[in-house]
């Protein structure tokens, strides 16, 4: 059995996204298989020109406080969420979007970018995937 | 034939070392060697776990100047 990390993207924060990519990113660097369920919040940063929309999870400060945190990121050199999403998919990580947000939130499948998603699905999928990972986490 | 393959990761923060590696690493073909070079601290210790992770050959680990350079054989 290949070693695999499930991750779960409720969140649609900026920091956290960031979060989610780079132990994706890492995982995959390390050799191992990823799967990412975005889900709630998470699924509306899948929707085309989302990815870096959301608010910080903390310090927000009505926007303020990620325009400061992205200036400090880009000074220190952090590659762009959109860039490590291409290095997702490059490396062969597997992107699942949850049916049931879609419901909820309203969302169509030709409002989300559906060329980086692997599959739609219920948690089922998740399950499936994540008993046969060494790492699972919730983001 | 085996070919030296060379990664410049130098002002590279995390994953970016990590990731720009892997990638080389699936281009590369058995016998060719990677050369990385960086100054990303963490990476210095973490490439070479990849490396072992993904039972490949460390050649070398060396501290040249204010940056490192790692040598993989694939």
């Amino acid at each position: 059995m290949k070693d695999k990390t499930t991750l779960i993207v409720e969140s649609g924060d900026y920091d956290k996204l960031y979060s989610a990519f780079i132990i994706a990113n890492g995982s995959l660097a390390m050799g191992m298989d990823v799967s990412m369920y975005f889900t709630f919040w998470g699924l509306n940063r899948l929707k085309k020109g989302k990815l870096d929309k959301g608010p910080l999870s903390k310090m927000n400060f009505l926007g303020l406080g990620k325009i400061f945190m992205k200036w400090k990121m880009k000074k220190a050199n952090v590659r762009s969420l959109e860039k490590m999403l291409d290095d997702f998919i490059q490396l062969g990580g597997k992107i699942f979007a949850c049916d049931m947000t879609m419901d909820i939130l309203g969302i169509k499948k030709e409002d989300l970018r559906e060329e980086v998603i692997t599959d739609f699905c219920a948690v089922g999928t998740y399950v499936k995937e994540a008993r046969e990972s060494e790492i699972t986490l919730y983001i | 034939m085996s070919k030296e393959i060379k990664v410049n990761c130098m002002g590279e923060n995390c994953p970016v070392p990590l990731v720009e590696t892997r990638k080389a690493i699936n281009e590369a073909k058995v016998g060719d060697i990677l050369i990385i070079t960086g100054d990303h601290a963490a990476s210095k210790k973490e490439i070479p776990m990849a490396v072992e992770a993904m039972d490949l050959e460390l050649i070398s680990v060396k501290d040249i100047d204010d940056y490192w350079e790692i040598k993989i054989g694939v």
